[in-house]
């Protein structure tokens, strides 16, 4: 047995406590979605036949849909962290959800003055991503090594003309569809539903970025350093370019721009069990599923039967924990 | 048995922008040498240590590590023989000493593999080496300039490859420890018959540690040759632009401006 190093600080055991129970608040969190909502509390195996049908053909999927836009957005976070070497970025840096934005409050937009039911707003706000993904790859590409500052400031640029354009659309927009927009733009899963089954490709998935893990430690030292290294780094920052915009194009389709999730998530996993990503990357992913569906489900609770945007609790929760957890860090350490 | 050197320049022409690092450059670097490359600022030392990694376009010639073509060997392949210790390093998240320097392991690991005991061990001592071992689970972004230059270089001594290149290694240290750090990379190159190639302004430091230099005089020209035939009051000031001189106090000779 190799001689077990602490990690980042904490110490081994500290890891292990924290891997153990970022595995229990995937059932916990599942679990007091089912049993919590509008009705108050009630044990899904205590339910009558109706209330089963409400907890498994409403409450379920939407969790499902919450764990997996969650886990998502956090290991898309810790990408963009990483490709961009900025601990600000988070996976919207890039104008991916302005993109998508765009192309879902068009279509609102279209359905309410047209009063089409039918458009596929899910697939419009994926295809709004995609567009942006590409856009950046072709303006940022450039020749020589791969700059970090041409593709964020590309990036960025660009998220500030979509944030113009969103802005036209709300202003020139149908009144009646303007709280949709809204609600989509500060991300809502209030539509958002998905079958369990899709629990296994994001694993899968999740899985095979793993096998990246050490190479992403390699990379977050710098380009000239990932290089010296091993990674043939041009090809392998765009392929986890592609990657990160990728997850947040399939976390936005699902349930708009949810904030917050992103950014935060990934900064705590890292002050609570450090910056190796072969450990960070699962520990994102499990608390930033955890995370969200606890938000939902408060967010669909707490007023009920008015529906919070689940994107205004993410930043209601995650702002003070983030912040208590990062002065105990800095005190620890200090 | 003839055996390939261990890294090769033929007939290279180096540019960096408008300027020409060498021309016709032909040298040939073996296991046991350590080179001190020699220049006035901006005549593209940092280039010329990028060609060396393959990490710079030829504009003429080729580089051969252990007598294949550069361009033709996988990155990864590459950093199992041949580190380089950047001029600096910039670390964006936290993460122990320990941890960084292990990230040296890297290319010597399969994907799904995690580092062994070995691996651990090769860390610490290289901790050690470099006055750091105290510093393990310190953050690599709370360092003074000084501990984070030596983190660098235990890092390159822990990817342990048989060609380290140097950018100017003494760069942030005080006396003691330019001498500590250096005697550290010397004797790998002694005992373990490793190559280094160093850029570095202290020429002084450069008669004491290398065994050969490479003076790069800015308009493409170069000389390249054993330390002891090589550095002499002429070639430096030429080298310099400045008039040198060698002061001998008779234990020591240093070489000096002179004015």
């Amino acid at each position: 047995m190799p001689i077990k190093p602490p990690l980042n600080g904490h110490t081994n055991q500290q890891t292990i406590w924290v891997g153990l129970a970022l595995l229990a608040l995937l059932p916990l969190s599942l679990l007091l979605a089912l049993s919590w909502g509008s009705s108050g509390w009630l044990w899904p195996w205590l339910a009558t036949e109706t209330q089963s049908g409400l907890i498994w053909e409403l409450r379920w999927p939407r969790a499902i849909a919450a764990w997996i836009t969650g886990a998502l957005l956090a290991v898309a976070g810790c990408l963009m962290q990483v490709l961009l070497r900025n601990p600000l970025a988070d996976p919207y840096v890039l104008g991916l959800s302005g993109g998508a934005s765009v192309f879902a409050l068009l279509g609102i937009s279209v359905a309410g003055t047209f009063g089409i039911q039918t458009l596929p707003i899910p697939v419009l706000a994926f295809l709004g991503a995609l567009l942006t993904t590409i856009i950046v790859f072709v303006l940022a590409r450039g020749k020589g090594p791969w700059s970090t500052t041409r593709v964020l400031l590309t990036g960025v640029v660009i998220a500030a003309g979509w944030g113009a354009v969103i802005s036209l659309i709300l202003a020139l927009g149908p009144d009646a569809s303007l709280r949709g927009m809204l609600f989509w733009m500060m991300g809502d899963l209030s539509y958002a539903s998905l079958s369990a089954w899709w629990l296994a490709p994001v694993f899968l998935g999740l899985a095979l970025v793993w096998f990246r893990a050490r190479s992403l430690n390699v990379m977050s030292q710098g380009q000239l350093q990932a290089s010296l290294l091993g990674e043939a780094t041009r090809a392998r920052f765009w392929e986890v370019y592609v990657l990160a915009s990728l997850l947040t194009g399939l976390a936005v389709s699902i349930a708009g721009a949810i904030g917050f999730v992103g950014l935060i998530v990934p900064h705590l996993m890292r002050l609570l069990i450090g910056a190796d990503h072969r450990v960070l990357l699962p520990a994102a992913a499990f608390f930033g599923g955890g995370f969200l569906v606890v938000a939902d489900t408060i967010a669909r609770t707490l007023l009920a039967p008015r529906q919070l945007p689940v994107g205004v609790l993410t930043a209601l929760i995650g702002v003070p924990l983030f912040l208590v957890l990062l002065n105990r860090a800095i005190r620890i350490r200090g | 048995m003839h055996t390939a050197p261990f890294l090769e320049v033929q007939q290279a022409t180096i540019e960096i922008g408008e300027v020409c690092v060498a021309r016709d450059l032909n040298w040939a670097i073996q296991g046991h040498e350590f080179w001190g490359v020699l220049g006035q600022n901006g005549v593209g030392k940092t280039t010329l240590l990028k060609t060396l990694a393959g990490l710079h376009p030829l504009t003429q010639g080729r580089v051969k590590l252990h007598g294949q073509d550069m361009p033709e060997i996988p990155r990864r392949t590459i950093a199992t023989s041949l580190g380089m210790l950047t001029q600096e390093t910039r670390y964006a998240f936290d993460a122990t000493c320990e941890q960084t320097v292990l990230v040296g392991r890297h290319p010597h690991l399969k994907p799904w593999m995690k580092e062994q005991a070995s691996d651990y061990e090769l860390a610490h001592r290289a901790l050690d080496w470099l006055g750091l071992a105290d510093l393990k689970h310190r953050s690599c972004m709370n360092l003074s300039g000084g501990e984070s230059r030596r983190l660098a270089l235990a890092t390159l001594l822990v990817q342990d490859p048989q060609v380290m290149l140097l950018d100017e290694p003494t760069n942030h240290l005080d006396p003691a420890n330019q001498v500590s750090v250096l005697n550290v990379v010397g004797q790998h190159i002694r005992t373990q018959g490793k190559a280094g190639v160093m850029a570095l302004h202290e020429i002084n430091l450069a008669t004491c540690y290398c065994t050969h230099c490479l003076m790069l005089f800015g308009d493409g020209d170069w000389l390249a040759g054993p330390t002891d035939q090589l550095l002499n009051t002429d070639n430096l000031s030429r080298l310099y632009g400045c008039a040198m001189r060698l002061v001998d106090d008779g234990e020591h000779q240093v070489f000096a401006v002179a004015g």
